[in-house]
Formats: structure tokens, sequence, C-alpha cells
């Protein structure tokens, strides 16, 4: 669409503006001031430089907790996607089916993030739950509080639960976009399924899995309520994700210049991966 | 390869299903009987849990509360956000691709790192521990959310419908609100459902801004658990109750969720 410049359109800006204003540009200026200086208790404060950067930059805690941070976003990426096309895939197209799929498959989503955390602790403790009763009466030595794998183990299980539907919703969007006018043309050059899919389902979807890939990185990369609830980043720190860490440097102990200077880093590597996904997606719109 | 084609998605509902239903299981189970006992089903049903949440208010105003500052949420953010996505969809203005970018950066911000200074900045405007400050603090993801969404489905509508409007003798507001605004009544729903749900599901500010007055049911979930030595039916009374809101949003917006995704945003 061609859009006519008009400078007022920022009348109906302001509101949007205000409020985003008042909420992101006041905090995030209170953490660039902690992080570049030293509390003592009571408002006392001293200028410290880029110490703390500099100190987080170099610190094992922080490499170990942003290493892990990516193994998890890469694993959560590796397994959502291809599952949730699988399965926009193999939904019925129409029929009563259609609406028992959508709601079930949502439910997941609209649930507050720490019952999903206490639901899978429920359900995977090795003596009450189903999950961790049943794996351990087929012989499987499973305990999640205990085992730095199990509680990987069970993590990774519980965000696949819980955010699976999302890519599934889009990619079903997506799929349902498709004219059959294609499906036809592909029956009559003889295409195979598999080639269906890769030149005609696939580039018709990639719009919609850019979406989801950008959303499920962002949202996997700033975990915190769901591992809080279930692990507590333990056992010792073996899920310990960046924004538990976070926590329990800012709130847990009152390390407020380190954590601030954290915080920008981490907020700074979330902003440049997005940043580069976001640039791709509006080339692909044409509106760079 | 017609028939097995069911198989995929009925195994994953199966799986989706499965802890939900343990949650149901539990929460008619009383605690000694979840600790002592590993069954499919309650064998001693009780109603206990239920009672004591639907009886007690420092537990039923929690769910009270996260209605209330979810629904202020959807409002503020969904009627901020129209004019924005007006102006975003039909006019290029100064600095307005950074705009974009920039309300979108705030949808990227880990709410971890904004736990402190917002809990410092509302308690300094005198706002903590009310229901408005957490549905402000919640537009910050919220309403750059919705303006994407809104703009996509404003982007969809053909410029010719305000032009042949504003030709008819429509001024600017009558037009917006009597036509344009019924046009895109589907995108509103989707928007509207988007808002909610982040806003229902979101623990960690709501947590942070409230002490007693205000606070949100997942909250006090997690402050009786750990106080009262982990009363697990009362919990999985409590987790199953909060299931409820989200599907019957669910059942409202069904025929609109793909419909909505199929405009591309989210």
């Amino acid at each position: 669409m061609n859009k006519t410049h008009n400078q007022k359109a920022w009348f109906f800006v302001i509101p949007v503006f205000i409020l985003v204003a008042f909420n992101a540009v006041v905090p995030l200026m209170t953490v660039v001031n902690y992080s570049f200086q030293e509390t003592f208790g009571s408002n006392v404060f001293a200028w410290e430089g880029t110490r703390w950067f500099k100190e987080i930059l170099h610190s094992e805690r922080f490499h170990a907790s942003l290493g892990r941070q990516f193994i998890f976003t890469f694993i959560i990426l590796l397994i959502q996607l291809p599952l949730g096309i699988a399965i926009a895939l193999t939904m019925p197209k129409k029929g009563w089916g259609v609406p028992v799929c959508l709601i079930l498959m949502s439910m997941p989503l609209l649930i507050p993030w720490n019952v999903v955390g206490a639901m899978w602790n429920i359900f995977a403790l090795p003596e009450i739950g189903f999950l961790g009763n049943t794996l351990n009466s087929l012989g499987f030595d499973y305990n999640f509080t205990q085992q730095s794998g199990d509680a990987w183990f069970t993590t990774i299980l519980m965000d696949v639960w819980h955010w699976t539907s999302l890519v599934v919703l889009l990619s079903y969007a997506g799929l349902n976009s498709i004219q059959p006018a294609y499906y036809q043309a592909a029956e009559i050059d003889g295409a195979s399924r598999w080639d269906i899919f890769r030149y005609i389902e696939l580039p018709k979807m990639k719009k919609v899995l850019t979406l989801a890939i950008l959303l499920r990185f962002m949202d996997s990369f700033m975990i915190y309520t769901e591992p809080f609830v279930l692990t507590g980043g333990g056992p010792g720190n073996a899920t310990n994700f960046l924004s538990l860490d976070l926590v329990k440097m800012a709130l847990g102990q009152f390390d407020l210049g380190p954590a601030a200077a954290m915080s920008l880093i981490y907020f700074l590597i979330v902003l440049l991966i997005c940043w580069v996904f976001y640039s791709l997606m509006m080339k692909d719109e044409g509106r760079t | 390869m017609k028939k097995i084609k069911w198989v995929v998605p009925t195994f994953y509902i199966i799986f989706l299903m499965l802890p939900i239903y343990w949650l149901l299981n539990m929460s008619f189970k009383s605690t000694t009987e979840i600790i002592n006992v590993y069954s499919l089903w309650p064998q001693d049903f009780t109603l206990d849990n239920y009672k004591t949440i639907f009886t007690d208010s420092t537990w039923y105003m929690g769910y009270v509360n996260s209605i209330m500052y979810t629904v202020f949420n959807t409002i503020i953010s969904v009627s901020a956000a129209l004019p924005a996505a007006y102006a975003f969809s039909r006019y290029k203005f100064l600095g307005d691709k950074h705009l974009f970018f920039w309300l979108l950066t705030n949808r990227m911000a880990p709410p971890a790192v904004f736990a402190l200074p917002f809990f410092q900045f509302y308690s300094s405007v005198n706002l903590f521990d009310t229901h408005i400050a957490i549905a402000l603090s919640h537009c910050l993801f919220n309403i750059p959310l919705a303006v994407w969404i809104l703009e996509g489905f404003m982007s969809a509508v053909p410029k010719e419908l305000d032009e042949t409007a504003y030709v008819d003798g429509y001024s600017f507001p009558k037009f917006f609100f009597k036509i344009f605004i019924p046009t895109i009544a589907a995108g509103i729903g989707i928007t509207m459902f988007f808002c909610f749900m982040f806003s229902w599901v979101e623990l960690l500010l709501a947590k942070t801004l409230t002490a007693t007055m205000a606070k949100p049911i997942a909250a006090i979930m997690t402050r009786t658990s750990s106080t009262s030595g982990y009363e697990l039916g009362l919990l999985a009374a409590a987790g199953s109750l909060t299931i409820i809101p989200g599907a019957i949003v669910i059942y409202f917006v069904r025929n609109y969720i793909a419909k909505g995704f199929a405009m591309g945003r989210v």
C-alpha cells in the first residue's frame, strides 16, 4: 500500500508513545544508572564506570548461565518447529475436528506460567506424579529434583508441552492460506508428497515460520517463571537460566550494580538477534 | 495414508491433556491421599479443596484481582493501540519505522530486567499494590503486540474505503467509529484475545508490584505452597481454576484464532 506523508499522524501515536515510554524509559534509565554505580545500602551511590560490565563479561557464572540459555533455546527450537509443522500438516482441514483441535491445543497457552510449572512439578514427581511414577516403574532411575539430566529433560518436555501449540497454530494458519489451485497443479504435474511440502507448503509458510522462530526465540530466551517453579534452577545450577540467575543476583543478593550491568548485556543480546530476524522478516514483506 | 493421519494430532492432544488431567485428579484428593496413595483417579473423592478456595477471601480475591487487572490492561492496550495502528498502516511520518521497532523492542525486553526498577518506580508514584499498576506495567509488552496485530489487520483493508467515506462526507471520527472499527472487528477480537492471554499468564511483574490488595491468584499460590507445608490438594484445585477463564476466552474466539494467525501476525 502506498502511504501518504502526514506528520499529524504523530497525534495518533502519542497515547501509545506515552504509555510505553512511561513503562520503558524510566525503568531502563534506572537500570543504566545502577550499572555504573556501587550502592552502599541506603541510597549512597559511588561512580564505578564500566567496572561491572567488565566483571560480568569475564565472570564464569555469567558465561555458564548464558551457555545454558543458548543450549536450552536451541534445543527448544529444534524440537518445537519440526513437531509443530508436522502436527499442523496432519490436522483436519474441515469438519468438527477443527474447532476441537484448535481449542484443546490452545489450552496450554492460556494457563498462567507458574501454574504450568506447578502442574509439571506435580506431574513429574518421582513418587506421586504420573510421569515420574511411570518412568520409575518402567525401570528408569528418574528424579528431576536430584539429577541434572532429568531436570533438563523435564524442563524441555514442559516447554514443548507449553509452546508447541503456538507453532502449530501459526503453521496451520499459513497452510490454510494456500489456494487449492496450487495443490491441483501439483497433482497434474505428478508431484510427490515431499515435493508438495518442499516447493509449495514450506515457501508459503515462510512468513509465519519466521514469526514462530522469532517469538519462540524471544520467549524461551526470557524464560523465568516455569523453571523457577519447577526446579528453582536446580539441582545445583543445572537449570539456572539467564533470567533466574539475574533475579537471584538482583533481588536475592541485592548486587544492584552487577545485576544491572548483566540486565543490559542480556537485553542487548536479545535485541541484536531479534533485530536480525526482524530485518529479514520486513525484507520479505517488501517494506524494509 | 488418509487413515493414519489423525494419529499425530491425537497423540499430541493426549500428551497435552495428561498433565492437566493429573492436576484435576489431584484437586479432588486430600493432601494425605496425594502423598500416601498413588492412583490414577481419586479413591476418596472430595470437594474440600474447592470449598476452601471459595470460602476464604484471601483465595478467591486472588481470582478477582487477576481478572480485574487483565481486563483493565486489555481495555487500555487496545484503545491506545487502535489510533496508533491506524497511523502506522495509513501514513508515513517522521521516525515511523524507528518508532515501530522501538515499540517491538519492549516486547523483547526480559521482564526479569524490569522487575526491580518497576518496583521502585511504581512505589515512588504511589501506585504500588494497585490493579492499575499491574495493568499499566503489562502495557509494556501488550501495547507493542496490539499495535503489531492491529496494523496487520488494518493494512489488509483497502485505502479506498477511507477515501470513499470522506467523499461521502464522513468526518474522521465518524468514519473511524462507524465504518472502520466494524470493518476490522475480527481483528480487534483477536487483539483482545492476545492481550488477555499475555496479561493473564504473566506473573513476575504482577507479583513484584503487589503486596496484599491486588495480589494475583498465581502469586497467592506460590506463597501458600511455601508457608503452609505444601498443601498439594489446595494448590492443584487453585491451579485447575486458573485454567477456566482461558478456556472460556478460547471458546469465544475459536473461529477467529486461525484467521487471526493467517494475517501473519501474532
